[in-house]
Formats: C-alpha cells, structure tokens, sequence
C-alpha cells in the first residue's frame, strides 16, 4: 500500500484558535460509536460549531467564506488527550488535509502521519500572521512545501518544521507502515521466540 | 554502563530498523476493546489479512456497555451493534474475548493487570491513550491509533521512534489524606500537560517503592495526561506478589524462571536518563483542578489563579478560557464550589483499593441533598470482590449508586453523562471540555476520597476536615 508521495499541501486555510485543543473538541466522544470510520467528518469539531440546540455558533468553521478550506491552521498541543484515531480520521473525511499548529501530540501526531494528514509546526508569530492573511483574504492559496520547510501564503513564506521521520515518510510515500512490516514477518517471529511469554 | 528498563525492554522487542529510521517493535501484548477496533478489523478484511497472534491479542468491552442495565440487547442500539461487532471479530480471528458473561469483563485497563496478562519486561499495546497504566508493572505499555491496531493484528508489531526517558524521583512519605491521584496530579501541574512530549516516564523513589500495584497503576494511567505516551515504574517483589497466582501468569517452575528474568529487566543503578526531576512526597496536597486540562490543579488550601498571575500572553488566554468554561472567579477558593454529580470509578480510580478506602471514611456520612453520587467498579472482578466484603451496602447506605463494571462517566459513550453545565468532582483522568457528556458539563478531577468528600458536603471540601483523618496536622 505504498501511497503516492505528499511533497506539497496546497489550499484554502481555515484558523482554530486556541490551545490544548484536544481530541474530544475534535470529535466528541458520543459520536465515536460506529464500526467504520464513515461519515465521521460531519462530527469534526461538533461542539466547537454547534450550540447544545444544534444551531451554529459564530465561528469560523461555520463561516461560509471559510467553506474550503482544506487546511487547519490552530494553536499549541493540537491533539491531545485520546490515541483515537477518529480525530484525524474525521479531520480527512471533512476534506482537510494538513494541519498547522505550534506544537502537536505525540499520539495524534503519529495517527495522523499515518493516514497521510501532513502536521507542521509553526511559531505563534508565524501562525498569527497566517491566520490575519486569511482572515483578510480567504481565499488565499496556502501551500504546505514539506520538502523545503516553509509554508507559503499567497508569494510570501514563513518557515515550518516537521518530524523528519514523518517528513522522510511523506515524501517517499512510505508513509502507511503496514507493508513494510509486513515484509519483516520472519525477522518478527525470530525476535518472538526469544521471548518466553510470548510462546503459545 | 547500565541501561534504563525502557532501553532493555526496547532492544528485546526490537525487530528491525525501517527506510524511515523507525523501529519495527515487536509488540508481545495487545489488549483491544470495542472503540477502535472494528475499523481495524475492516482495514483487515479489505487486505485479506488475518490476525497473526491471536494468543497474545485479548478483548473486553468497556466504554459502551451501559452500568445500569444487564440484558441485551441494550437500549441504545449503536451500543448494541458495538459489543456483537467485537464478538464477531473475536469469534472469526480466535481472539480470547472476556465479554459481559464471563465475569472478567471491565475496563481494558482494569483487566489486563488482574487477569496477570500485564507482566513485566513486555510490550504492550492497546488502541486506547490510556495503556501507560500497565506500566505499572515494568512494561513498555503504549497508547495507539487504530491504523497501527491494524498493525498489530498484522504483524504483531507497530512502527515506532525510540523515546527519551525521563527519571520523576518522588520520595518521602504522602501526608495522610494524599493519594496516589494527587502525586500524578501534582506531576502534570509541574511538568505540564506537554512535558512528557517524547519522553517516556519512569516512576521511582521511595513513595513508589512503597505504594501498591494499584496505587502504581494510578499514577502511569495518567502519564498521557502529563503529555508522555509511556510510564512505567522498574519491577520489584511488590509487582511479583500481586502477579502471583492470577489467571494468565506463569505456574510453577515457570514462574521461578520469570521472576528471575523480569527482575533482569529493571533499570540498572548506574543507568544514565535523559532528565531526571525529584519531588519530595511530604509537600504534595489533597489536588483538584479547577480548569479544562489536567495541568490546571490546585493544593485544596489554595486559591483559583487569575488571568493577570499568568506569565505569558498564551497562559493568559488560557486561564481566561478555562474560567470562563468553568463559570469560576479567578482568585476565589477552590474550595466550596458546589457541585452536581460525584464520579467514582475509571481506569484511574476504579480499582478495589479506591473502594476500599472510600467505603473506610464514608461510613456513617450521607450524599449531600441534590447531590448524585455513583461509583462504579473498574471491573466485574472488582465489583465481585467488593461486594463479597459488603462494600455496595455501605456505598447504598451513603446514598451512593452502586453500578456494574465499564467506562461510565469517564466519558460520553454509555448513559451515564452530565447534563447541561452540571459540576462533576470525578476521580476519572480527564477534564477535558465536555469530556463527560454535556458540551458545557464541568469536570474537576480528585482523588476517590476528595470525591466521597465532595459528595457528602455537597461542595468542594478538604476530605481530610470532613472524614477527621488523624495526625493531618491542619
Ligand atoms: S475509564 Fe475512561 S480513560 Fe479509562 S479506558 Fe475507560 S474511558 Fe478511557
């Protein structure tokens, strides 16, 4: 399952502000009962764009100039809280796919690589900058150049980092794992036979 | 030089190095429960894979199952349609699933330990943020997504970046009334909630070498809060003697052998960490957070912060935004907040030992007026043992809710859940902004007895002035 390589992100950018934004704001965890992660980009940020009656709130991610935006730019530890994978799977089913914040969770970071959900990381200055470029001019074209570490807004840039496993991962499409250890099944059931309890 | 238990338990594990500098980590363990693994199942199907060590893959359901009700099918058909998925899958791939008929069922984190499937020295792995808790034990215990789920049920193994580990010394002996909840969540109030970032936790000193397994499992269960993916605390005769004798640990001559390698596994005396934090016991206070992540915490004596105290313009904006969330006044005591609803229970605090103790101070007292109060066993062992003393009886008697073994109001995925803006004093791990339920529902996080404290005063309370705990020199 070798993917195609993710060198550039390019799109509209829609700003979330605020920190510790954690996986249960992404995706509230009433929504998380299914067996299939379908349809779960309606629920992507559920509470944060809905009153308790269902109606929007006045935010962003309700409005319409911000409509299609397919890249998240937001604030510090992005991510936090649960290993589910349903928060990133729903930030890709509601047609996203990057995310730029100041910094990431460790288990959301690795979730989303995973699945191909390019996340950089930009300094609050940079980000505030990005953010008031949008907000000024929505429909301006941000591109994500993983290769190069910068994220460009309109002709002018502003520097980003990346893991460089993930960044290595994205660029030679590498980034889905399973093949590739698939591939070591030998090595895997040598390493397990020197570990009694893992004998049946 | 000596190596770090975590270094050991990597390198035994360790299967190959991946293009990307990764490591193909055997993973030896691998507990799944009903919320991210049917889509695991499915990726499996769509590749025509098949699980690949179904022995070392055990199952249990515990965030949806409802606490009071027993028949199915259940009244929420989503739920319903969740726990016969994971029988299916389970029944199809020869994975041991301990279901709601078995009497082992109960939170993944609660069961994993009592049934000896946790052991020291392994690898273990679990589609749930919370799996550190086995660390307890001296494993390499890891949260993950359900694509690396797929992973494992694959290959039995995940690709992973190697971590730092961080050394947390606590030593010293706990003021009577301080629990294991307050030394974690006094931990992330220091370090922070991003502070583990890319480290894995070892837990040590003396007030670990003394506390329980179960206290041991308190604080790795919250290492995720803390930011860090793994905690774990090195292996001793505590760790042996709770092992011994339960379903899934080794027997006989076996078991000589395991105790002898497991105790290899501990960090050597002269390893070398990557930083290394100390923290004396004695200055650790009853804790309870006041704000919307659980690094907003607070001793009971002290006061709620105010967005002017905060340093930089980031903490500003967040203090500004929890107080705002938590309707509270900067500045104002913590203590006295009313409160709604009383939690006991969870992987963090719904251990026998946290009812054993509740039950110890609440005798005699009543669930305040207007207060609802539930305590729910972490499993249906726990729930066994403690009703074989009688502790649902003084539990009822209080004025509590005795119910069966899950998740319950840790999180919003069964039916018991706040309503509206409810104040909830919880001895669960999360504080997150509707973390229990309702979009505006208020969590505060405490440990079992400041929670049994809450409730029967009906208000934030210093439970060691409400239950007259002895020699607690206030
Ligand atoms: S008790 Fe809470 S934290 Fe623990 S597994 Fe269940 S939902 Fe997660």
């Amino acid at each position: 399952m070798s993917s195609t390589p993710i060198k550039k992100v390019t799109g509209k950018a829609v700003f979330v502000p605020g920190d510790d934004i954690d996986t249960d704001r992404i995706i509230p965890a009433r929504f998380m009962k299914c067996i299939t992660f379908d349809g779960l980009g309606e629920y992507l940020f559920y509470d944060v764009r809905k009153t308790e009656s269902g109606e929007n709130k006045n935010h962003n991610l309700n409005d319409p100039r911000f409509a299609e935006a397919s890249i998240l730019v937001s604030g510090n530890n992005f991510g936090c809280g649960s290993s589910r994978e349903h928060a990133p799977q729903s930030i890709l089913r509601a047609g996203y796919n990057a995310v730029i914040a100041g910094s990431f969770a460790e288990i959301f970071f690795g979730n989303s690589t995973n699945l191909g959900v390019v996340c950089v990381i930009a300094s609050d200055a940079d980000r505030k900058i990005i953010a008031s470029a949008i907000e000024i001019h929505p429909e301006l074209e941000i591109t994500i150049d993983v290769e190069d570490y910068k994220i460009w807004y309109g002709d002018q840039f502003v520097p980003c980092e990346i893991k460089l496993g993930a960044r290595d991962s994205l660029l030679s499409g590498n980034y889905d794992p399973l093949d590739e250890l698939l591939v070591g099944a030998v090595e895997v059931s040598r390493t397990a036979s020197t570990l009694p309890y893992m004998q049946a | 030089m000596g190596k770090s238990l975590f270094e050991k338990v990597w390198d035994a594990h360790a299967v190959r190095r991946l293009v990307n500098g990764q490591t193909q980590l055997l993973i030896g363990t691998h507990l799944i429960h009903e919320v991210t693994s049917p889509q695991a199942f499915g990726m499996l199907r769509d590749r025509h894979l098949k699980v690949q060590y179904p022995h070392r893959t055990f199952a249990t359901v515990d965030h949806i199952v409802p606490t009071n009700e027993s028949v199915e099918p259940y009244s929420d058909p989503l739920a319903q349609g969740m726990i016969e998925e994971l029988r299916k899958n389970c029944a199809d791939n020869n994975v041991t699933f301990f279901d709601t008929n078995t009497g082992r069922q109960g939170v993944v984190h609660i069961v994993g330990p009592e049934q000896g499937i946790t052991q020291p020295g392994t690898t273990i792995a679990c589609g749930d943020s919370h799996t550190a808790t086995h660390g307890a034990f001296g494993a390499i215990a890891f949260g993950i997504g359900t694509s690396q789920v797929r992973d494992v049920l694959a290959t039995q193994t995940i690709a992973l970046n190697e971590l730092k580990v961080r050394r947390i010394n606590v030593d010293g002996t706990l003021p009577p009334g301080v629990y294991a909840k307050d030394v974690v969540l006094h931990i992330i109030r220091l370090l922070g909630t991003q502070g583990g970032t890319g480290y894995a936790y070892e837990y040590a000193g003396t007030t670990f070498d003394e506390f329980t397994m179960e206290e041991r499992m308190t604080v790795c269960n919250m290492s995720i809060e803390g930011g860090a993916r793994v905690g774990y605390v090195n292996p001793d005769e505590t760790t042996f003697e709770y092992l011994k004798g339960r379903p899934y640990s080794p027997k006989g001559t076996a078991w000589d052998a395991a105790v002898e390698q497991w105790k290899s596994f501990a960090s050597d005396p002269d390893c070398t960490f990557d930083d290394v934090v100390n923290i004396d016991a004695s200055q650790i206070q009853p804790t309870v957070t006041w704000g919307i992540t659980p690094g907003q915490g607070i001793g009971i004596e002290e006061s709620i912060p105010t967005i002017s105290d905060a340093p930089t313009q980031s903490e500003r904006d967040s203090v500004a935004e929890a107080l705002e969330y938590m309707q509270f006044e900067g500045g104002s005591p913590i203590k006295g907040k009313k409160i709604n609803v009383a939690f006991i229970g969870s992987c963090t605090n719904g251990r026998l030992s946290d009812f054993q103790e509740v039950a110890k101070y609440v005798k005699g007292h009543k669930v305040a007026a207007g207060v609802q109060a539930i305590i729910v066993p972490g499993s249906q062992v726990v729930a066994k043992i403690a009703e074989d003393l009688g502790l649902d009886k003084i539990f009822i008697e209080a004025g509590f809710e005795w119910r069966a073994a899950g998740c319950s109001m840790c999180l919003a995925m069964n039916p018991d859940k706040l309503v509206g803006d409810q104040l909830c004093a919880s001895s669960s791990n999360r504080n997150f902004k509707g973390r229990q339920g309702s979009p505006t529902g208020r969590t505060m996080l405490m440990s079992p007895i400041m929670v049994a404290a809450a409730a029967v005063t009906g208000e934030v309370s210093d439970a060691r002035k409400v239950f007259g705990f002895a020699s607690s020199g206030i």
